[in-house]
């Protein structure tokens, strides 16, 4: 069936309003995207990592989730999913469930690409049936935007201002998606916000409905963390993809497919300089920088294109 | 009908486990536990388990895996010893704190440094403050015990805390002794079936585990947790008095040997019971009036029970088997002091700290502190009130 999106707003919101994500947060569009992707009928549950997503959605006595959700630490979301969905096992061969439900963890990239990467590098290996979205924020924005191995070179954190000796973040960032790939995942994909989000909307519906562990690796701008007026998030995930800074892609069963080539390809510092975290990137003296990232968007974009079919 | 078999702690355990039939078993190997999942492996290979054994790729894992299992609304359970059970630190005490009931044996291995595979309680007690129920066995047919009585503690209303069960490294984890295993049958009609009121697959009705909890909630679930923490005293003693009914073997907070007359009594735990009772008989034949208590229950801690015990006492002396850096002794000494301090009428004590690392305990050690136990009775002088006892120079050491 094509995608609607008027049809997919129609269906019932699993994730109330209300909860405390700061306005133009990407966090929350991906929880609404993601639970829109479970077919009507079907249960699920949430596995959260510490993050801002919990803090701001399940302050007790409030949850805005309507399906069952387990939080349990920062670094071990994979593993939880993993007991969760043994017990999902169990009870179906008990008898003591009919219902379809489907495991989905959730955690930023901190929780994901550091912390979080030996459990969820466990329950990829072991087969877990899960569906594992990263809403990648690129920096630990919970703790006040520390930077994380998902933060591009340059980017400006407390933890890597740049002075008068550096220039932000000195290392690129971990491909992540890749990594997972690596584990010999059935499904993978990377996406953002985009337009009607159907792009998100087909990949997390594939990722949840493929059996075994999924990955999707979601851009999800912070405007906090990078510094950009509330009201740009569609304008930078657009730059995002339009300038191959986050190419989307899905990866089935070790097969690499490219999901939207850009009609042009926009050199780098268009969604840079949208974006606070660069700012000290367009200073006089630092001008090489904005050709080391550009330089660095390109290596990665045609090493991606070369794998794709 | 019991059955008179012979095995080893881990395999004992293991046994337990597989009458019980839990419904998920995470694992991650450490010396000197890892027998059990290998036991348990083998069970559900061969098909005398349907569990699902999780084979996870750190402790930390093993058990977030069965917080997940048991929020979901299962019975979860797993094992580990030393270094694994410190890097679960961190999740024990949300375990705890989200009343998940999980059952993990520990086999209790020395920490690091240096690194030291053999038994003392360094692991177990750095974890006493975790939130889990901790119950201690002197031998095999205890540890088995003790995990067949573990469910129904950690699970029953008024608790819902997890259980651990705790054997010693090598000492009764791999020392094959005879043992009364109880029937499959009725091990599992004694231990029952998990029916938990809010479980996360609960197709009725979805649940939120794990909340952030802010200053105006917070307090209100530790206190909570404390009650229940207290209340398991309660159960523990009413389930340990169906255990007797059932299967005819007494348990109770703690074992009391030969106190009833009893002026001078060492205060343990675990194996070195066994060891003592030699070293307590011994001076009993020459008229000491001596005796011995082994703790049973350290979470909750019966304080009271164990005050109330000693209190016909006039010395007395603790023996840790961890060393908790405090300078003031370690945790045994200090619970059982502040049981004791609000006594009337109170023995002096003091506490030796022994058996690190698997260092051996001795009949003839236990006669030296008894005998030291005799001065400090006849003088009310103490001396030294915290010190070690088995060290490779015995001229380091107060007699």
């Amino acid at each position: 069936m094509a995608y609607n999106l008027k049809q997919e707003m129609n269906k019932a919101e699993r994730f109330s309003p209300g909860q405390t994500l700061c306005a133009g947060c990407g966090a929350g569009i991906t929880c609404r995207a993601m639970l829109r992707a479970l077919d009507p009928g079907d249960k699920a549950v949430v596995c959260n990592a510490t993050s801002c997503l919990e803090v701001s959605t399940f302050q007790f006595p409030y949850t805005a989730w309507h399906d069952s959700y387990i939080h349990s630490a920062f670094e071990n979301t994979s593993a939880v999913a993993t007991g969760v969905e043994a017990a999902y096992r169990m009870m179906k061969k008990k008898g003591k469930i009919d219902e379809t439900y489907k495991i989905l963890a959730i955690g930023g990239d901190g929780g994901t690409y550091d912390i979080g990467f030996q459990s969820l590098s466990g329950a990829m290996e072991r087969g877990t049936d899960f569906t594992y979205f990263c809403y990648d924020n690129e920096a630990y924005m919970n703790t006040g935007i520390q930077r994380s191995s998902a933060t591009p070179k340059f980017a400006n954190s407390t933890t890597t201002p740049p002075g008068t000796e550096s220039t932000g973040k000195q290392q690129g960032q971990k491909l992540l998606t890749d990594i997972c790939v690596a584990h010999g995942i059935p499904y993978a994909a990377q996406t953002t916000y985009l337009g009607n989000m159907k792009d998100f909307h087909e990949k997390a519906h594939k990722a949840i409905y493929t059996e075994g562990p999924a990955f999707v690796n979601v851009l999800s701008p912070c405007p906090r963390g990078w510094q950009y007026s509330t009201e740009l998030l569609p304008t930078i995930c657009k730059l995002a993809v339009d300038t191959c800074f986050w190419p989307l892609y899905e990866v089935v069963d070790g097969e690499y497919h490219l999901t939207y080539m850009p009609k042009q390809k926009i050199p780098v510092v268009e969604f840079m300089k949208l974006q606070g975290r660069f700012k000290h990137c367009f200073q006089p003296g630092n001008e090489w920088t904005l050709e080391a990232a550009q330089q660095w968007v390109d290596e990665r974009w045609e090493k991606l294109l070369a794998k794709c079919k | 009908m019991s059955i008179k078999d012979r095995m080893s702690g881990n395999e004992a355990i293991a046994t337990a486990m597989r009458q019980i039939n839990p419904d998920v078993f995470a694992m991650f190997p450490i010396t000197p536990s890892t027998e059990i999942p290998q036991y348990f492996a083998q069970y559900v290979a061969d098909g005398q388990a349907d569990t699902e054994f999780i084979t996870v790729e750190s402790e930390h894992s093993s058990l977030s895996a069965c917080m997940g299992a048991e929020a979901a609304g299962c019975r979860a359970v797993t094992a580990t010893s030393s270094a694994g059970l410190s890097y679960m630190n961190e999740i024990l005490y949300v375990v705890a704190s989200a009343r998940l009931p999980v059952v993990m044996a520990v086999a209790t291995r020395a920490l690091t440094g240096p690194i030291n595979i053999n038994h003392d309680y360094s692991d177990s007690m750095a974890e006493r403050d975790s939130g889990f129920i901790q119950i201690y066995s002197e031998n095999n047919q205890e540890a088995y015990d003790n995990y067949l009585q573990a469910h129904r503690i950690g699970e029953h209303p008024d608790v819902r805390l997890p259980v651990m069960i705790c054997e010693e490294g090598f000492i009764t984890s791999h020392a094959l002794e005879n043992i009364l295993l109880e029937e499959d049958d009725a091990v599992k009609k004694f231990v029952g079936e998990y029916h938990p009121e809010n479980y996360l697959l609960n197709r009725e009705a979805p649940l939120a585990v794990g909340p952030y909890g802010v200053s105006s909630y917070y307090m209100e679930a530790r206190v909570a947790q404390a009650e229940a923490m207290k209340a398991a005293k309660r159960v523990i003693l009413e389930v340990a008095e169906d255990f007797e009914r059932t299967f005819g073997r007494h348990y109770s907070f703690f074992e009391e040997y030969r106190m009833g007359d009893a002026e001078i009594a060492l205060v343990l735990m675990g194996s070195s019971a066994g060891t003592a009772r030699e070293s307590v008989d011994e001076l009993r034949e020459q008229g000491v009036k001596c005796g011995l208590i082994k703790v049973r229950v350290f979470r909750p801690f019966p304080a009271e029970e164990l005050a109330a015990a000693l209190q016909n006492c006039k010395a007395v002396a603790v023996l840790d088997k961890s060393e908790g850096f405090s300078a003031n002794g370690g945790p045994l000494y200090a619970e059982t002091a502040a049981g004791c301090v609000n006594m009337d009428k109170r023995p002096k004590l003091v506490d030796i700290v022994y058996g690190l690392g698997g260092r051996d305990f001795t009949v003839e050690q236990g006669i030296r502190v008894l005998r030291r136990l005799e001065k400090i009775a006849a003088t009310g002088e103490t001396g030294p009130v915290y010190t070690h006892m088995g060290q490779r120079d015995l001229r380091e050491e107060v007699q």
